[in-house]
């Protein structure tokens, strides 16, 4: 899936529609669980992080432990694990309704843009409900005409995964 | 009553080599009450590493054995575990998660308290008996004993408890083994995964010091290492599992993962294998060939009854857990390193942990799926009404895929529920 944008678009000239298009077709594509269509969204250098919520947010996973911090190779292992049955703890496939809203452009130049959206999934399994909020924040980069994630960091605003219990699914 | 409200809690039949477990122990509210007056409020249970309080004035606030506690450092160096109430009121003093604090000002009334719980002042002092501030009873109240041995810090809510180091028994040797990894000292690495699972407190012991569920439960992970580039050397997955006495239990072994410890995967680079020989050659020389070999080679799953895990493995990490319920647990877990790790070293021991461990990890969550479905299975409990822990049994020593390391947390558990030494037939 690709977003379509402004012929001839560069990261400078992305507006907010443009962006917003792009993050409601990466949530549809979690939702449908079309991962490995989700994975090439991202840049070959991308990374996709979600730090724990005792330590400040900008924090660096090299000297922190988080939840997940994926390089592009690791994410990669994610999708490709996440779509075998033997990915117990998603299989049968949990449902999921990713909600993406109050989009900002932060700052742009040539190269990226720097993006800021408020989230909400909800992700329902067996017996058991789940929501997942925060702040997600975007670099996002535009190459061969589509929009490419550079990296993805989700900002939890709970504290810890006590009612999540686990992240076995992409946020 | 249940048909199986009289059973047993645990069946053991020598002779033919079975070890069973009510499955009522791990759904019925009762053992779950008795769980926290015979356990959780009489054996050591672990609160936190001396590194999460570095400097004077450091806090941690933290449910351990369902009791809300303020861990502290006061100004003198003293670390100390408050009840986290309020002698007034009862209102939590302390709602920070952590800090630096010279003193802790409940917000209700406005009494204040010293970095030893002592209240210092309360408005409208002068409406108090003269000698109100002397009285014991105005103080924050101190756990009744706190203990530490190599930096890990324990509480205990009974006053009569033995002393820590008789408590851990063997498991201290052990924890020696991990321990002297580092020659300045472990420290946490910043940031606590905090998750949950619906499932009993007790599965989650058994699941920590597992040997048996890798290949069916951890297919993806493994698939994933074999995948990859250097990630595995071509050592075999072997080794013990042991009662250590006292319900502690290990199971140690070799396996094909890269161990910051000491074990070497190509994945770290020549600069990497470097930084691990010489590690391994200054523990040969501080402890000897056997040791230096048993620290850099042996993974170990360490239990110390009753809820705490030391994860000597492909990374190092502290968990511990807490019932909610009987079917609901909270965990809190952390990674430690030796504090004089290189900073190339520290990312392969994180990366490593992420990999494999922790709730977006690609082992832990099906870990979490697998209790999840054991607790949703125990509906079942009235008519299917045992577990079965027998593997390994007959064997003069046990490997590292059987149970023996678990059939030593039941009898602890056994016994502590029951009061009584003899498990077979007795009933909480």
């Amino acid at each position: 899936m690709s977003v379509t944008i402004k012929k001839g678009s560069a990261a400078g000239t992305l507006t907010r529609p443009e962006v917003e298009d792009f993050l409601y077709a990466e949530a549809e594509l979690l939702d449908e669980w079309r991962l490995p269509e989700w994975l090439d969204l991202f840049t070959d250098d991308a990374t996709y992080q979600i730090p724990p919520t005792d330590i400040p947010a900008d924090a660096s996973p090299e000297n922190n432990l988080f939840y997940i911090a994926d390089d592009r190779y690791r994410l990669g292992e994610r999708v490709k694990r996440l779509m075998k049955r033997t990915a117990h703890a998603e299989y049968p496939h949990s449902k999921t309704r990713h909600q993406v809203s109050n989009v900002r452009i932060l700052s742009q130049d040539a190269d990226q843009v720097e993006v800021a959206c408020n989230f909400f999934t909800f992700r329902t399994k067996d017996d058991f409900n789940n929501i997942f909020f925060g702040k997600l924040l975007y670099l996002l980069t535009v190459s061969d005409g589509t929009i490419r994630i550079r990296s993805k960091r989700v900002v939890l605003d709970t504290n810890g995964l006590r009612n999540q219990g686990r992240i076995s699914i992409i946020l | 009553m249940k048909p199986n409200g009289n059973d047993p809690l645990v069946m053991i039949d020598n002779d033919r080599h079975l070890f069973k477990v009510s499955r009522n122990n791990f759904t019925d509210p009762d053992v779950f009450v008795k769980e926290r007056e015979r356990i959780f409020s009489t054996c050591w249970l672990y609160l936190g590493h001396e590194s999460e309080l570095k400097k004077p004035g450091d806090f941690v606030t933290r449910v351990v054995g369902g009791r809300s506690i303020l861990f502290n450092k006061d100004r003198q160096g003293n670390i100390r575990a408050l009840f986290n109430s309020c002698p007034h009121r009862g209102s939590q003093v302390c709602r920070e998660r952590k800090g630096n604090a010279k003193s802790f000002q409940c917000f209700y009334h406005g009494w204040v308290f010293g970095q030893d719980g002592a209240l210092r002042n309360q408005p409208g002092e002068e409406s108090y008996g003269h000698d109100f501030k002397n009285d014991p009873d105005s103080n924050m109240r101190q756990v009744p004993r706190l203990e530490s041995y190599r930096g890990l810090y324990f509480l205990c809510y009974d006053p009569e408890a033995i002393p820590l180091v008789d408590y851990l028994g063997n498991a201290k040797e052990y924890l020696d083994v991990i321990f002297d990894q580092s020659v300045d000292g472990m420290e946490i690495i910043g940031g606590t995964q905090e998750y949950a699972m619906n499932a009993n407190w007790k599965l989650l012991v058994e699941n920590s010091i597992d040997g048996y569920h890798a290949t069916s439960t951890h297919a993806t992970y493994l698939d994933y290492l074999k995948s990859m580039e250097g990630g595995l050397t071509d050592v075999a997955l072997r080794g013990v599992g042991k009662d250590l006495g006292k319900g502690h239990g290990v199971i140690e072994y070799t396996a094909p993962w890269g161990r910051p410890a000491g074990q070497w995967v190509s994945l770290w680079g020549e600069e990497g294998k470097q930084e691990i020989d010489a590690l391994n050659a200054r523990n040969e020389k501080l402890y000897g060939k056997e040791k230096a070999d048993r620290i850099a080679y042996k993974n170990r799953n360490l239990l110390i009854f009753p809820n705490l895990i030391i994860n000597d493995i492909m990374s190092l990490t502290i968990r511990t857990f807490f019932p909610q319920s009987p079917n609901l647990l909270h965990v809190n877990a952390w990674a430690a390193g030796p504090q004089e790790e290189s900073a190339a070293a520290r990312k392969f021991r994180l990366s490593n942990f992420l990999e494999f461990l922790g709730p977006g990890g690609f082992a832990t969550p099906d870990d979490i799926e697998a209790l999840e479905h054991c607790q949703l299975g125990y509906r079942n409990s009235e008519d299917v009404r045992w577990n079965d822990i027998s593997k390994g049994m007959g064997l003069e020593q046990p490997a590292m895929d059987d149970e023996a390391q678990m059939r030593a947390f039941w009898r602890e558990w056994s016994r502590r529920l029951t009061g009584s030494e003899e498990t077979q037939g007795e009933r909480a």
